[in-house]
């Protein structure tokens, strides 16, 4: 098994997540993450799924994704040619002892406090899940309250967009 | 190349058959804009129940010259009825029913139609647009419960997207892999005023199927074909589908390549054809069985390596390569890894390699296929399909099936539930046109035979449509017989009633130890279904039913009737005729490849393993 990351474009239409969901689910595919928001484009929207298979079924999920009327194309990103990011924003036990330590860490990470309280910080990072791992590590210590963290996103590396085509597609349809 | 009426054509919208008007657009209600689009994509004939939430469109309906509504008893009447249209007609099937129920209703004929790739648009109503989401009065989610089982579905509640939808729906349902789409409206956006607009833009940039197959895979293919020693056409029901069978027969015919078509690809290539092996599968013939397991080359087209068809996977077929042709890219590699995977329309692909297999033979490579030939033709002659008679006097099921497919002939439309019966109707008819076998095939939907005849009969009324049906499968549907009976529809419906659920009494007689748990259909609590069940209990009574929903009702239960009474039904022609064929209900459905066991175990007969030679293994 391998984690691979596949960019979906997709109409932006009512429903679209409910049907990629399904069709996951009904052919019996594990999605390890996934991130959907808007494009560069209104019509289109762009999800980020991450899954965990061997090469044979990720074909099967890509071609059956592929057959989803709404998905307008499918890009597998490879890790290496790829910018992978992840947001986590997560709450740590802080008082007056702990804090400047914790501050401290956030810096390393070079990740940001967006909120301080008598008894907490809540700091925003983002980066590599193995960074964000490496970072929710030594905050463990100190006592994490409370942790959301988001799917991954990922955009590949150099000037070629995968937008592109498939936008002038969708100027010839409509 | 010449095109059968009866050839379904994939592409072939039904918008081809019926012009649309030129660029109209006019104000009307949201109702009136969804018949106004039907008309224009060329729907004749619907398939339907109304309710609350779809009444709307029923008003305009009722005014249509050009749309036939057909009242049906139930929806799946109306589902199954909309695919034997289709089916038989290549054109789109449609069927209508309302919100909640009346579109659950549709669900099992959607997934039919779905696993078997037939082109349908199913049309519901839905509360109104406020209302979704609250469990107002027949609301259910029929897009969500759809899903899974429909290539696309829309949920409209904008009355301008109406024609746009439709129009969409049936291109989507008859084009690439046709399957069933579903369309479910709003009652409030059947209500509004609204413009209609024909014709309309269609905007599906993520829907593009690929129907040309790359040339250099042909190439290779073509290669493969006339180099290998023990090739085998395995033809699929994407042949069927795409109206490719005068292509395949004469790439049969140039190569000299044997045939096996599968139990949705009857009649794709004639059974008479001396290159016919017959079907392969569980319950397939032993010369198709057996020739796919001994075969080099699987040269496959527009089949999908469905489990009934292999048996136990990673024993099937294990000298072959394969050539795997299919419109639906995921096909390919699905089950069997492909040698050479083609993406294409299958009338395209045969077409094309109709051209390079020439080009191999005239750069002097043909393929010799005479050991294999002499192989097959010593399996086929040793194993032929036949069946036991039955004992004392009685009906044998598979002598019934056989004298209508000879009486009736090729030219008629069969139509088959799912069991005993249907494997002996693909067994003991002789099929040698496209669009002549209806049958539920990957579904395997009992209570298909009726509704789909009579679906079949609507949309070719010249043609002769007989339902072969068990009385298990009967008795689930036959209401639609008072449809037929109200809408002259005269369908014949032959019932094969050995009294029980046959097909599984038979895994019972083989797998459960004669234990016959709830398979014997005609007896009451405590008959433990070993002695024979007196077959006078006659609950229900099929005659008796027939002539109370306005049928001709004819019994037959000796050998000697049987010519008379099949001719005595061919000649009724205004009323559906029901026969109840009494039959023995021991017969057993051979050869048989036991589930989950390799097709190197078939049974030609109980406990009768052919001796295929095995010199080869």
């Amino acid at each position: 098994m391998s984690k691979h990351t596949l960019s979906v474009l997709v109409e932006n239409k009512p429903g679209v997540l409910a049907r990629i969901a399904a069709l996951f689910s009904r052919r019996g595919f594990n999605i390890d993450s996934l991130a959907v928001g808007p494009t560069e484009h209104p019509d289109i929207s762009r999800m980020t799924i991450v899954v965990n298979v061997e090469d044979l079924p990720l074909e099967q999920v890509t071609k059956q994704l592929n057959k989803l009327v709404n998905v307008i194309k499918i890009v597998e990103l490879d890790q290496s040619a790829a910018i992978q990011r992840e947001l986590v924003l997560v709450k740590v036990r802080a008082d007056n002892d702990t804090r400047s330590q914790i501050v401290e860490i956030v810096q390393l990470f070079r990740a940001k406090t967006v909120d301080v309280s008598p008894d907490a910080v809540t700091i925003e990072a983002t980066g590599s899940s193995d960074k964000l791992e490496a970072m929710l590590r030594m905050l463990e210590p100190y006592g994490i309250k409370e942790l959301v963290q988001s799917g991954l996103v990922a955009i590949g590396r150099g000037a070629r967009s995968i937008t592109d085509r498939s936008l002038r597609a969708l100027d010839r349809s409509a | 190349m010449t095109e059968h009426a009866a050839s379904p054509r994939r592409g072939d919208t039904p918008a081809a058959h019926a012009p649309a008007p030129q660029h109209v657009v006019e104000t009307m209600t949201g109702a009136q804009s969804l018949i106004r689009s039907l008309e224009a994509v060329g729907a004749d004939t619907v398939f339907g129940i109304p309710g609350g939430a779809i009444l709307p469109a029923y008003d305009p309906l009722m005014d249509s010259t050009k749309v036939r509504h057909i009242l049906v008893r139930h929806e799946q009447g109306a589902g199954h009825a909309a695919t034997g249209y289709a089916q038989a007609t290549g054109r789109v099937g449609v069927c209508m029913a309302t919100s909640g129920p009346g579109a659950t209703n549709l669900v099992t004929p959607i997934a039919d139609a779905y696993m078997d790739s037939v082109p349908i648009v199913a049309i519901t109503g839905q509360v109104t647009s406020k209302a979704i989401g609250t469990d107002a009065f027949q609301e259910a989610d029929i897009c969500g419960i759809t899903m899974p089982i429909t290539k696309h579905n829309y949920l409209v509640t904008d009355p301008a997207e109406i024609p746009r939808v439709i129009a969409e729906a049936f291109h989507i349902a008859a084009t690439g892999r046709p399957g069933p789409v579903l369309v479910d409206i709003a009652k409030d956006a059947l209500q509004a005023t609204t413009t209609f607009r024909w014709p309309v833009e269609t905007s599906l940039p993520g829907y593009r199927p690929v129907t040309k197959p790359h040339a250099k895979q042909i190439r290779e293919a073509a290669k493969m074909l006339v180099t290998a020693k023990r090739p085998v056409l395995y033809v699929g029901g994407g042949v069927m589908k795409a109206g490719a069978t005068a292509e395949l027969r004469i790439l049969a015919e140039l190569t000299g390549a044997p045939v096996v078509t599968t139990l949705m690809a009857l009649g794709a290539f004639p059974d008479s054809h001396p290159q016919h092996l017959g079907m392969p599968g569980m319950h397939g013939s032993v010369p198709a069985v057996t020739a796919l397991q001994k075969a080099d080359l699987l040269f496959t087209l527009g089949a999908r390596f469905d489990d009934r068809v292999t048996g136990k996977l990673d024993s099937f077929a294990p000298y072959a390569k394969v050539v795997h042709a299919d419109i639906d890219p995921a096909e390919i590699g699905k089950n069997r890894p492909a040698d050479v995977p083609i993406v294409g329309d299958a009338r395209e692909v045969l077409a094309d390699l109709i051209v390079a297999v020439q080009a191999e033979f005239d750069a002097g490579h043909k393929g010799d296929y005479g050991d294999w030939w002499e192989r097959l033709d010593e399996w086929k002659t040793t194993y032929p399909v036949g069946y036991e008679p039955a004992p004392g006097g009685q009906l044998s099921p598979q002598q019934v099936i056989e004298r209508i497919g000879r009486l009736v002939g090729p030219d008629a439309v069969y139509a088959a539930g799912v069991g005993q019966h249907q494997m002996w109707s693909s067994q003991f008819i002789r099929f040698e046109k496209p669009g002549t076998w209806l049958n539920s095939g990957g579904a395997g939907t009992m209570g298909y035979a009726v509704p789909a005849a009579m679906g079949a009969k609507a949309g070719r009324p010249e043609a002769a449509v007989w339902a072969i049906d068990g009385d298990g499968c009967f008795q689930m549907t036959n209401q639609e017989l008072v449809t037929c009976a109200l809408n002259d529809i005269p369908i014949k419906v032959a019932v094969i009633n050995n009294g029980s659920l046959g097909m599984v009494r038979q895994w019972q007689t083989l797998f459960y130890n004669q234990r016959y748990s709830n398979t014997v259909l005609h007896a009451g609590p405590g008959h433990d279904g070993i002695e024979p069940p007196a077959q006078g209990t006659r609950i229900p009574d099929f005659v008796l039913l027939a002539e109370a929903m306005g049928c001709v009702g004819l019994r037959c239960e000796r050998p000697e009737d049987l010519d008379a009474v099949i001719k005595q039904a061919m000649e009724i022609n205004d009323r559906p005729v029901v026969i109840d064929f009494i039959v023995h209900q021991d017969a057993m459905v051979w050869p048989m490849v036991a589930a989950g066991t390799s097709n190197d175990e078939i049974q030609f007969a109980r406990g009768v393993r052919p001796d295929f030679g095995d010199d080869l293994d």
